[in-house]
């Protein structure tokens, strides 16, 4: 079982590779080159939050699109193209492991890309400084939050991949992404309305993805700690979530017919 | 054993924007294919082969009925790892190389990491394709890329294979080809399930086969047994005076090359069709019976269910 999910996987981050998705390294490369160039000499005191800024929110960007427009073609491409027949009809594997060894395969995908541009972004910021800060271990934290979105923004397109086109699929996940980003705003609109407007916005705000809480960029520009607590609720939260997604996708993938 | 037992085995769909009505594409399927059997599973176009194929399968559900495949259930992996399956005009990720495609292919299979290499060298050589191992798949001619989807349901060596159309895009020598492999296969004691609409290969390599048309099975059986419920034919040839319009007439198709002239009639015209020829003053040569082939059958039964309906259509239209 193990075996062959890693079987999957392994082939869904070949297939990127193979389609050179990683050469959104190289505008990565350049944009950190000329980022770090630039900012050296327009801006004063203020270089290592803009290019803080920069580096993260390009990274989270690049990754996003990544996982969204790879994500929504993990299995409708699959049986558009009908490549999936030589996997699942006369082989041991179970509908449930090719859901899960393909969305392994993307969030390595997205992990090595990601990782990529991290040596990019942390050489930018060593150019920059001309050294380490203690403050900068909270970069790394913000990276983590960043790869959890990736984790749920995957299981989500892949979650609409089963069932829906790839156009309706894109439409849909980048819709939760954009409702997901301004969750908090949900919360507060909620919070100020009454009746049954407040009982449809919790409920929204518990069933869509919270993307707001990954956002850390700010606090680490600033140099701002990351809790502990946080670390660790934000890592449960990506982990339920993608599960109840990816979930949701097994069953309604699992009673599908594959024509 | 029954390598394959079907039992009233069915599939519809619902179709229209309410979904409210059913369509029908394959009829309740009773049928059992035993081991070691070469069996044809035959129809034209849209008569449920494919159906059938994705039902064992398991990439479509039944809507009633059940099925086993080597004694199991279909959505149980021992027996999916003792299978093979060839889908009709099969797509492959194009960015693998046969090598590597047939390697992945194994491995989901189980084949034990030792064997792998062997297994999959095996299998590129069986099907000439050794030379091309490396190209990625996007480059594969349509013949090419049929040889890999034989490979590729053959390379963990299963006891049972499924056989899509196995011989479609392929010219006259890569059918040859694919007819010589299944029969060695068949001589390796594997069972072989394979759908067609070119009949004379079904006749070629076939123990039994079973005959499908707007999904339901017309007839099931050994070829000669089958092809034995088509009435006979015979050859007649003489010199002399044509008479061709009295022979078409008792259902004869004729040819003439000089003054020599035959016609292929129903035996059962036989005696009325040498009396016409001696009235006539031609010189008779020979009557030769001639085997009906698995096309006569074929002809014979789709030509009977367009009589039928037809029938049932005028006698609806009448009352």
């Amino acid at each position: 079982m193990i075996g062959r999910i890693r079987v999957i996987a392994f082939n869904t981050f070949r297939e990127a590779v193979r389609d050179r998705v990683l050469y959104n390294l190289v505008v990565f490369a350049i944009l950190m080159v000329c980022g770090s160039l630039l900012l050296g000499r327009i801006s004063v005191q203020i270089e290592r939050l803009v290019l803080v800024n920069l580096g993260l929110t390009a990274i989270a960007l690049f990754g996003i699109v990544i996982a969204i427009f790879l994500g929504i073609g993990l299995v409708s491409k699959e049986i558009e193209r009908r490549t999936l027949y030589t996997v699942l009809a006369a082989r041991p594997v179970r509908r449930w492991e090719f859901i899960v060894g393909k969305q392994l395969g993307l969030i390595a995908t997205l992990v090595v890309n990601a990782g990529f541009m991290s040596v990019g972004f942390f050489a930018a910021l060593l150019y920059l400084q001309h050294g380490f800060e203690a403050a900068d271990r909270f970069l790394v934290v913000a990276l983590y939050f960043i790869v959890l979105q990736f984790v749920i923004i995957t299981s989500l397109a892949l979650t609409f991949s089963t069932f829906s086109s790839p156009l309706l699929s894109t439409k849909f996940t980048f819709s939760l992404f954009v409702i997901g980003t301004f969750a908090e705003d949900l919360r507060g609109f909620g919070a100020l309305a009454g009746g049954s407007t407040r009982i449809l916005t919790a409920g929204l705000a518990y069933v869509l993805p919270n993307f707001a809480i990954f956002n850390v960029v700010s606090e680490v520009a600033h140099s701002i700690p990351v809790p502990g607590r946080l670390i660790l609720f934000n890592s449960l939260y990506a982990l339920l979530y993608a599960t109840a997604a990816t979930s949701a996708a097994v069953l309604i993938f699992d009673r599908r017919n594959l024509k | 054993m029954a390598a394959i037992e079907t039992f009233r085995l069915a599939k519809s769909y619902k179709v229209g924007f309410w979904r409210k009505h059913e369509r029908e594409v394959l009829s309740p399927l009773t049928l059992a294919v035993q081991e070691g059997e070469v069996f044809g599973y035959l129809g034209p176009n849209g008569a449920g082969k494919t159906t059938t194929l994705k039902l064992l399968m398991g990439l479509i559900y039944p809507t009633s009925g059940a099925a086993t495949i080597l004694g199991r259930p279909l959505d149980d992996p021992k027996m999916k790892a003792q299978i093979g399956f060839l889908p009709e005009q099969p797509y492959f990720y194009d960015y693998l190389s046969a090598r590597e495609l047939l390697t992945y292919l194994a491995s989901l299979s189980g084949v034990p990491a030792g064997d792998r290499q062997r297994q999959v060298e095996k299998v590129l050589h069986r099907v000439g394709l050794r030379e091309h191992a490396d190209l990625q798949l996007r480059k594969f001619s349509k013949g090419m890329l049929q040889r890999v989807g034989i490979a590729q349901a053959i390379v963990h060596d299963p006891k049972l294979i499924f056989l899509d159309e196995p011989m479609s895009g392929l010219d006259p020598i890569g059918r040859r080809e694919v007819r010589d492999l299944i029969q060695l296969l068949k001589d390796e004691g594997k069972t072989i399930f394979f759908s067609t609409h070119i009949l004379s290969d079904a006749e070629t390599l076939c123990d039994r086969v079973a005959v499908l048309n707007h999904g339901q099975l017309r007839g099931i059986g050994v070829v000669a047994d089958l092809v034995r419920e088509v009435s006979g034919r015979i050859e007649v040839v003489w010199e002399g005076v044509a008479a061709m319009d009295a022979l078409v007439e008792l259902g004869a198709e004729t040819h003439s090359s000089g003054a020599i002239f035959r016609a292929m009639l129903p035996e059962r015209s036989l005696e009325r069709a040498v009396d016409v020829i001696r009235q006539s003053g031609a010189r008779l040569i020979s009557l030769t019976p001639v085997r009906a082939t698995l096309e006569d059958f074929f002809l014979e039964r789709l030509e009977r269910e367009v009589d039928t309906g037809s029938r049932a259509a005028s006698g609806e239209g009448a009352s």
